[in-house]
């Protein structure tokens, strides 16, 4: 399994879900210590689902991928759906080689999106 | 041959295959690799030698000693010092920071000023922080300027008589810069402030010679010149030593003690509480063994031929930006550059994938990634193994990076 999968690479290239919302319900944004790396993440509510969520920040590819595939993966889900994913499931659809060290771009995005919907500042 | 391929084969890690290809190590200035005679080194020490130093009366015991103070006097000719009681060991630049911004601390009052730079590693900018917060004393930073000068103008109106001490890189660790610190030291001596300077980059990779810089304190790490881990080096002026109180109690430190108070040690034991770390001693004894037989004029050379090459063949690739000094004799061992639209960790992450290993991040240099505006860079880095053809194949995978992603 390559380390940059072609996953990777087309979610780097032409993200989904990319961008921002005008009046989202919930937001949320941190940063990876490991490198200042910065995710954002939106979503509109209706009914506790996800209706529309983009992401945005200044990351790797590998956390730029994780975002996508994350918010693709809820979208049209409840919110409560967030607190049941891990980072090894995005790395499933990721299909990455991803080493101990850079699991933190995985996760980043994950975390940001379920404090955003909990409506809790992130923890680190 | 050139210093590379007469010294690789003295690198056992250089044997390595790294995702099916060569290892090329361009990453010394954040760790360097060590050569068999450091290795060799430190395992007969543990087989023959190994006691405690110092206080141990019997024949192991002496032998340790005699190694341990043998490193002390080897350091002191390689770095220019005037006398083995200016030489601390300690466990690395980060440890030798803390012990004077502790031990100067304790001496700062309310309004005292310390000036450090925008470029100062956080080794050298955390420690200075909590010296400001814990005795009232205000930090100033002399701005980055340029290609990634200090802007010594402004350096000049921030020394006043407030001024304490002042806090610089010697080169900085992304930059490469070298910084004019015998200038700044006489400058910051005329309104009576001490200065520390942070070695880390230099001592393994130019000419040097502390007592004719002039500086108070003199910081660097055995690991970054080819020794091992776990060892630095606090140089310090021995007037400046001599006013200072300890910054840490324990054993070794003292004289004489009582229960309610003690008398310390001389110098340089005063500094070094505790069972200090001697087969790393005999270790870096190896490696400025190692590095003075080269001769640090050639391997200043040597590193700065590959720094100009690496500058120009990555100058030649569409999206590459450099950072730092583009004259070679202006800066150190490290080339810092970005390729638009790839994040440096997964640049790293995809040289690594031809087993060229490379540093990629802020460098633990954050204020100065602020100061350009971005989150991080990749550096490539030399040491005295590293050869052209290292470079060609850095050069060769930095220029297909935004294809393979």
């Amino acid at each position: 399994m390559a380390l940059y999968s072609n996953v990777i690479r087309d979610r780097f290239r032409r993200p989904r879900f990319h961008g921002s919302l005008e009046r989202p319900d919930v937001a949320g944004e941190d940063v990876n210590p490991l490198c200042g790396d910065r995710v954002r993440m939106q979503a509109r509510l209706a009914d506790g689902r996800v209706m529309e969520a983009r992401w945005s920040g200044d990351c790797c590819a590998i956390s730029a991928a994780s975002a996508d595939v994350l918010l693709e993966l809820m979208e049209g889900q409840p919110a409560a759906h967030a607190r049941e994913l891990t980072p090894a499931s995005l790395l499933e659809r990721l299909d990455a080689d991803v080493r101990p060290s850079r699991m933190k771009c995985v996760a980043l995005p994950l975390t940001v999106l379920q404090c955003a919907l909990d409506g809790r500042e992130v923890t680190r | 041959m050139n210093m590379g391929e007469r010294t690789r084969r003295d690198f056992p890690i250089l044997a390595r295959v790294v995702n099916g290809h060569p290892l090329a190590y361009l990453d010394s200035a954040a760790s360097s690799q060590k050569p068999v005679q450091v290795i060799e080194a430190i395992q007969r020490y543990y087989e023959t030698s190994h006691a405690n130093v110092h206080r141990s009366i019997h024949t192991l015991g002496e032998e340790a000693t005699e190694q341990y103070e043998a490193a002390r006097d080897a350091v002191r000719a390689f770095i220019g010092a005037r006398s083995r009681e200016e030489i601390v060991f300690t466990r690395g630049t980060t440890e030798a920071i803390n012990l004077v911004a502790q031990a100067v601390g304790r001496t700062l009052a309310p309004g005292d000023e310390i000036i450090v730079t925008e470029m100062e590693h956080h080794s050298n900018l955390i420690p200075w922080q909590m010296a400001c917060r814990d005795h009232g004393a205000v930090l100033r930073a002399v701005p980055v300027v340029g290609e990634g000068y200090l802007d010594l103008d402004a350096y000049q109106s921030l020394l006043s008589p407030r001024t304490r001490v002042v806090a610089v890189a010697h080169v900085s660790n992304v930059l490469g810069t070298i910084n004019p610190v015998a200038r700044m030291a006489e400058q910051a001596h005329r309104v009576g402030a001490v200065v520390l300077v942070d070695g880390a980059q230099s001592v393994p990779h130019l000419p040097l010679d502390v007592a004719s810089l002039g500086v108070d304190f003199f910081a660097f790490s055995g690991h970054k010149m080819l020794g091992p881990t776990g060892i630095g080096v606090l140089y310090g002026r021995r007037e400046v030593l001599d006013r200072l109180e300890p910054a840490w109690g324990g054993g070794e430190m003292i004289k004489e003690v009582w229960i309610d108070h003690a008398q310390w040690n001389d110098l340089p034991w005063r500094f070094e509480p505790g069972t200090p770390p001697i087969a790393e001693a005999v270790g870096l004894h190896a490696a400025v063994e190692y590095l003075g037989k080269l001769g640090m004029s050639q391997v200043s050379a040597h590193e700065q031929a590959l720094t100009a090459a690496t500058m120009e063949a990555l100058a030649r690739i569409p999206g590459v930006t450099l950072y730092g000094p583009r004259n070679p004799e202006m800066k150190g061992a490290v080339v810092a550059f970005n390729v638009d639209g790839i994040h440096p960790h997964d640049g790293a992450a995809l040289l690594d994938q031809r087993g060229i290993a490379v540093r990629a991040g802020h460098h633990c240099a954050q204020p100065l990634m602020k100061r350009l505006g971005i989150a991080g860079t990749m550096r490539a880095s030399f040491s005295v193994h590293n050869v052209a053809e290292e470079v060609a194949r850095l050069a060769d995978a930095v220029a297909r990076l935004r294809a393979e992603l």
